[in-house]
């Protein structure tokens, strides 16, 4: 499978927040490259910096130093090579939050659909892909209900749903599987792989779930901000 | 898909709650103006209710409505016959207390000469004075009807018709009577006070005296000149119409102009602050949304929309309650509750830069917000 593109391509990247006395080094020199069609798990103690790595990723926080290139695009080198940020995370990149913060005044249907909607898609084609997202994730009866009444496995697949609609290549994973039962972190587990497979797409997940290491094609370790080698590769 | 809607929606309850306090804000704002507006007509209205130009009143003074104002009867004669005079008539005005079914009430006598100008213009109900003793015509607000009788000294007078939005700056309701029956009643109704005036060497035969002669000009007569004329002639004073009215707003309801204007601009104040913050308290519970919007990749103007519709709905809504409720109550307030288009739409106006600036405010938390706190749990 190494053969395959590169989708994430991470090279000396840098983070460190704050200056001076509370300079915290949360990331240093990571190289990091995930395939498509891989779906990779980082490791690490509390504190280690892969939330951080993972946010880099998706663009969300800038790094200090390094390169960042997405879907052979080059997107960090020094700077941010893109003004619109937000437009490249709308296309290419599917987040699944720990906390799924769906928004809590829209509907499952609703939730997915707005991606959708905010890609450019017109509200009947929006609801009806939705709908068949939530179908795929075997959520789609609880589509007209609100966050607050989904349980965490259902709010958990329609938070997916929503992070699959614009078919991303990447889908950045923060503790997937934290708020589910272990048959139900096995089935976001196919779910992911299948995922990965049908759309090309590669898969990185934070996660302390020894439970789901096995499903994994790869697992990085980071500590204290650096990648280090692991036989579980 | 509108998200500001399904947000409003989703609170339905709690935002008609927010929408209805400030409704009910909005309410007392407009009453403000109302009030404020009421006290301005009422006070003009009694000098625009004769349709004068010209007003004919004691030299030294600023009467009949600044300063009490006595000059003799027969002056409507001599400035009937001016050049330029159209109409003239005597007027006079006074303040009494009458018992009516069973209740003391403050009237405003307008005593005129039927046949000349002065009388009242528009009869809302019933008839003007045919007879030229014991008819009044009354404000509506005086509670009276057609067909009571009032006692008014020793008299009895049958009231014939009713005018509308006719009282004094003190709001007490206007009725209108003869110059005949109204001079008489001044010499009948304070005896007291006749001889107090009359032990200060005061006008003799103050009966035969009125407060002021009013007159409406010739289409092109001047005005001014004509003021000019008359205050040469011995112990009279001229007034326009347009004097008069600024006269009334300067010395006799200015205080109560400028404190009612006082606590509408607080209360105006006040409703800003209080709009702006539920704005901001609206928006920054919602951050963490917008941060989550932002992470799946929201433009900008998304966010913005969210923030401004919202504002927008939150202030017109509550601007549509105000104007609800106090178009329902406003016949209720014992005084004039006078609200002109005008004011309505630039309290909605208003209310429409506020929320802007106010959503301004939020916009600007909601765009610095860093998409990776939706991230943390
Ligand atoms: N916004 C921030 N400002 C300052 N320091 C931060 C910030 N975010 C993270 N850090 C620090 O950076 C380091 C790495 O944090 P990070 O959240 O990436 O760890 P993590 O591996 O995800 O930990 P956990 O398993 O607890 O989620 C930590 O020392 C943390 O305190
Ligand atoms: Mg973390």
């Amino acid at each position: 499978m190494t053969s395959a593109r590169i989708i994430v391509d991470v090279q000396g990247v840098a983070k460190h927040y704050g200056a001076g006395e509370t300079r915290v080094d949360a990331l240093r020199s990571v190289d990091l490259r995930v395939h498509a069609g891989e779906v990779v798990a980082l490791l690490g103690p509390s504190g280690s910096g892969k939330t951080t790595l993972l946010n880099v990723i998706g663009c969300i926080i800038d790094p200090s130093a390094g390169k960042l290139s997405l879907d052979g695009e080059a997107v960090f080198d020094g700077h941010w090579l893109r003004r619109d940020l937000r437009r490249l995370r709308l296309e290419k990149i599917g987040f699944i939050f720990q906390a799924h913060n769906l928004l809590p005044f829209l509907t499952a249907r609703e939730n997915v659909a707005v991606a959708l909607h905010l890609a450019g898609m017109k509200a009947d084609a929006a609801n009806a892909r939705a709908q068949e997202l939530l179908d795929y994730l075997e959520v789609g009866h609880r589509a007209t209900v609100k966050p607050a009444l989904l349980s965490g496995g259902e709010a958990q697949r329609v938070a997916i749903a929503r992070a699959l609609a614009n078919s991303p290549r990447i889908i950045l994973a923060d503790e997937p599987t934290a708020a589910l039962d272990s048959k139900r972190a096995g089935i976001v587990m196919d779910l992911l792989r299948k995922l990965a497979t049908e759309q090309d797409a590669c898969i990185i997940a934070v996660t302390h779930d020894e439970k789901i290491f096995d499903r994994f094609d790869k697992l990085f370790h980071l500590r204290d901000g650096v990648l280090v080698d692991d036989a579980g590769g | 898909m509108n998200l500001a809607l399904k947000d409003v929606q989703h609170n339905l309850f709690r935002f008609v709650l927010t929408c209805a306090g400030l409704g009910l804000l909005m309410t007392v704002v407009l009453a403000m103006i109302g009030i404020y507006n009421g006290l301005v007509a009422d006070a003009l209205n009694i000098v625009k209710a004769p349709q004068a130009d010209l007003w004919v009143v004691e030299a030294g003074t600023q009467g009949p409505f600044a300063e009490s104002s006595s000059i003799p009867a027969d002056t409507s004669d001599a400035v009937a016959r001016m050049a330029g005079v159209a109409a003239a008539g005597a007027i006079t005005y006074q303040t009494i207390e009458a018992d009516h079914a069973g209740r003391t009430m403050r009237l405003y006598l307008i005593g005129y000469q039927p046949g000349h100008i002065g009388g009242p213009i528009h009869i809302a109900e019933g008839r003007g004075i045919q007879q030229s003793h014991f008819e009044i015509v009354a404000d509506r607000k005086s509670g009276l009807v057609p067909g009571d009788v009032l006692r008014l000294g020793r008299d009895r007078y049958s009231v014939v018709g009713l005018v509308e939005d006719t009282m004094n700056s003190g709001g007490d309701p206007a009725v209108f009577l003869t110059l005949a029956d109204a001079m008489d009643l001044q010499t009948r109704l304070a005896p007291a006070a006749a001889r107090v005036q009359a032990a200060r060497g005061g006008v003799a035969g103050a009966g035969a005296n009125v407060a002021a002669v009013i007159a409406r000009l010739e289409p092109g007569a001047d005005v001014v000149a004509l003021a000019a004329t008359v205050r040469q002639w011995k112990h009279l004073q001229a007034l326009t119409q347009a004097e008069q009215e600024n006269l009334l707003l300067v010395s006799v309801v200015d205080r109560a102009r400028r404190q009612i204007g006082l606590f509408l601009g607080i209360l105006l104040t006040v409703s800003a602050v209080v709009i702006a913050l539920i704005i901001y308290t609206m928006t920054m519970e919602k951050l963490k949304q917008i941060a989550t919007l932002k992470l799946i990749g929201a433009p900008d103007r998304t966010i913005i929309a969210l923030i401004v519709q919202q504002a927008l709905v939150l202030g017109m809504t509550g601007w549509a309650i105000g104007l609800t409720l106090i178009l329902l109550v406003k016949d209720v307030f014992p005084r004039r509750v006078l609200l002109e288009p005008f004011n309505v739409a630039m309290l909605g106006a208003i209310i429409f830069v506020v929320c802007l600036a106010a959503s301004g405010l939020g916009v600007r938390a909601a765009l610095k917000v860093d998409p990776a706190t939706a991230l943390g749990s």
